[in-house]
């Protein structure tokens, strides 16, 4: 069975709904009008995105369409342990009920817009600001490529290769379209699609889990099916887990569910809410999508069961789309997985360029910068991060972006005691923060290198094996170095640099 | 409950869904899915839950 099916409705819809959200994007501009030569009105909408809007915002950005794909592409090569994705979207909500309210208050309080702006006015440090931008941005270009990658497998799945004009040419136009109107809208431009895009999405998906194991015989039998095609694989892997996967689950689990807010992409989203407790609301309501996420995980092994059989494993769903419904239907859920790469795309952009205007441009090239002109570079920067990622694809090897990602979660969990433990405390210090960052940054890339890339890494202990997640390697390291340094550097440097922030800052604002 | 304590109400989903052993196994399932599914499907409710819980012992 082929994974590839040219078909003219199935373009036809797909175009419709590209369509639709063109003008949407467009006309976010004037939704809720703020004067968008502002930077917080063209960067966090004016945060004055309510619980609804935000939830639509933050469910768009962080399911995105390399997760839709990525997800199902590793469960489909590697059963159960595919699922560390589960426990991490449940796992994160927690993390962000406790913390982003306190994060979300005082950057309201100081107008604030980036976690690096935070850090500065926290510690009163440019160096750990820079850190904590640099950081961002290295890890969301890759981001950004990723969802570039996720278009061009619904590109590649529908044909559009039969038509001769190569999967490079509709990869172009939807970036240069997603590009236009993100630079006039703003975030406002996704926040509007988000609701498009995650409707379909949850169409697509209960469609998908419901009418697929039907032909399929039942999830009984999806399961069984799977089963014995690991089996004949190998069976180093299954639908459970083997024992020695123990504790790489667990640690990716809970390494990826620290380091999700602290991407710019979520941070961004997150401060555009209108108040602590509609961050609040949505991290309890926020888990519907986590249900959909397994359930689209659970997609990998309906491609085994259905035995679709692809080299690449992210071609598994589109395949699995093209072989289960109707052309019409198909053209369908390719939409919903295309704007859902637009969406994430449109907000990593935002955020990069909302930490570079701030906490590098306006900190180190012009720090006598107007309002409008932060917004006009912000605006600029984001155009460059999106074609920077579109050239990243179009002639780089998907490898390079995939490995780079993988990179950019260990490098974001670096951020972690920065920023997330300056929300509570102001008792490390600066310089000792900045060597922390330093030595797990150093050392969460050199393990990861030295594994080829792979996310864990082996301790032995006699014939005991335990994978752990560089990123929390690294992160106990940067712990450590930051703890032990502190004292020193406070020694050494007896003047404290000006917190900025009160105790006061932190807690909800008393109602008018 | 003490409203000082529910905030830890939300150390439970952690251990519950990082303590693989829990809860990696086939028996019992449901509608033909192993119970290493239903657990991790059935916490994502409940963790919504406390966190509604606890957010609820933060406005009263």
């Amino acid at each position: 069975m082929s994974a590839v099916r040219f078909d003219g409705t199935a373009l036809g819809v797909f175009a419709f709904f590209f369509l639709l959200v063109t003008v949407l994007g467009f006309f976010a501009a004037r939704w809720r009008r703020g004067d968008l030569s502002q930077l917080h009105e063209w960067g966090l909408g004016g945060r004055r995105f309510g619980a609804f809007v935000t939830w639509f915002l933050l469910g768009g950005d962080l399911y995105t369409a390399y997760t839709l794909i990525a997800v199902p592409a590793l469960v489909y090569a590697v059963g159960a342990y595919g699922f560390f994705a589960m426990p991490y979207t449940v796992l994160v909500y927690p993390i962000v009920f406790l913390t982003m309210p306190r994060l979300w208050n005082a950057c309201r309080k100081h107008g604030w817009i980036t976690s690096a702006d935070f850090v500065e006015g926290r510690y009163g440090s440019r160096g750990l600001a820079l850190a904590v931008a640099v950081t961002g941005v290295l890890a969301t270009m890759p981001y950004i490529a990723l969802q570039l990658v996720g278009l061009e497998k619904v590109f590649e799945a529908m044909g559009l290769g039969a038509l001769g004009i190569g999967k490079e040419t509709p990869l172009i136009i939807a970036f240069v379209i997603l590009a236009l109107y993100t630079y006039s809208s703003g975030l406002r431009a996704p926040a509007l699609i988000a609701f498009v895009k995650d409707a379909m999405l949850y169409i697509t998906v209960i469609a998908a889990v419901v009418i697929i194991p039907i032909k399929l015989g039942g999830y009984g039998a999806v399961f069984d099916a799977a089963e014995k095609a690991f089996a004949t694989k190998g069976g180093d892997t299954g639908v459970l887990l083997k024992p020695d996967q123990y504790w790489s689950f667990a640690t990716l689990a809970l390494g990826s569910a620290f380091a999700l807010f602290l991407y710019p992409h979520a941070t961004t989203a997150t401060l555009s809410a209108d108040g602590p407790q509609t961050i609040r609301r949505n991290a309890v309501w926020l888990p519907a999508y986590s249900v959909m996420l397994g359930l689209v995980a659970l997609l990998g092994y309906m491609a085994l069961a259905a035995h679709i059989e692809v080299t690449d494993g992210s071609m598994a769903v589109p395949a699995l789309i093209n072989a289960s419904f109707p052309p019409w239907f198909a053209g369908f859920c390719f939409a919903a997985i295309a704007l859902g790469a637009l969406v994430p795309a449109a907000i990593m952009s935002i955020g990069a360029a909302n930490l570079f205007t701030r906490n590098i441009w306006r900190a180190y090239v012009n720090g006598h910068l107007t309002d409008a002109q932060e917004s006009r570079i912000a605006k600029n920067i984001s155009l460059l991060v999106k074609f920077g990622a579109l050239l990243a694809v179009l002639y780089l090897p998907t490898k390079f972006a995939i490995d780079l990602q993988l990179l950019g979660g260990i490098w974001m969990l670096q951020i972690f005691p920065a920023v997330i433990c300056g929300l509570y405390t102001r008792w490390l210090r600066a310089s000792a923060l900045l060597a922390g960052w330093l030595a797990g940054m150093v050392l969460g890339s050199a393990l990861a290198w030295q594994q080829g890339l792979k996310p864990v890494y082996t301790f032995v202990f006699g014939d005991a094996h335990y994978g752990i997640y560089i990123g929390l390697i690294a992160l106990a390291l940067n712990f450590a170095v930051s703890i032990l340094m502190t004292p020193v550097a406070a020694r050494l440097k007896r003047e404290r640099c000006p917190d900025r922030t009160q105790a006061i800052d932190y807690q909800d604002a008393l109602p008018d | 409950m003490p409203r000082k304590l529910t905030p830890w109400l939300l150390l439970i989903p952690f251990v519950a869904l990082l303590w693989v052993p829990l809860y990696n196994r086939m028996q019992p399932t449901v509608a033909g899915f192993p119970f290493f599914y239903v657990w991790q499907f059935v916490w994502v409710v409940l963790a919504a839950v406390l966190t509604w819980i606890v957010h609820r012992g933060w406005r009263a």
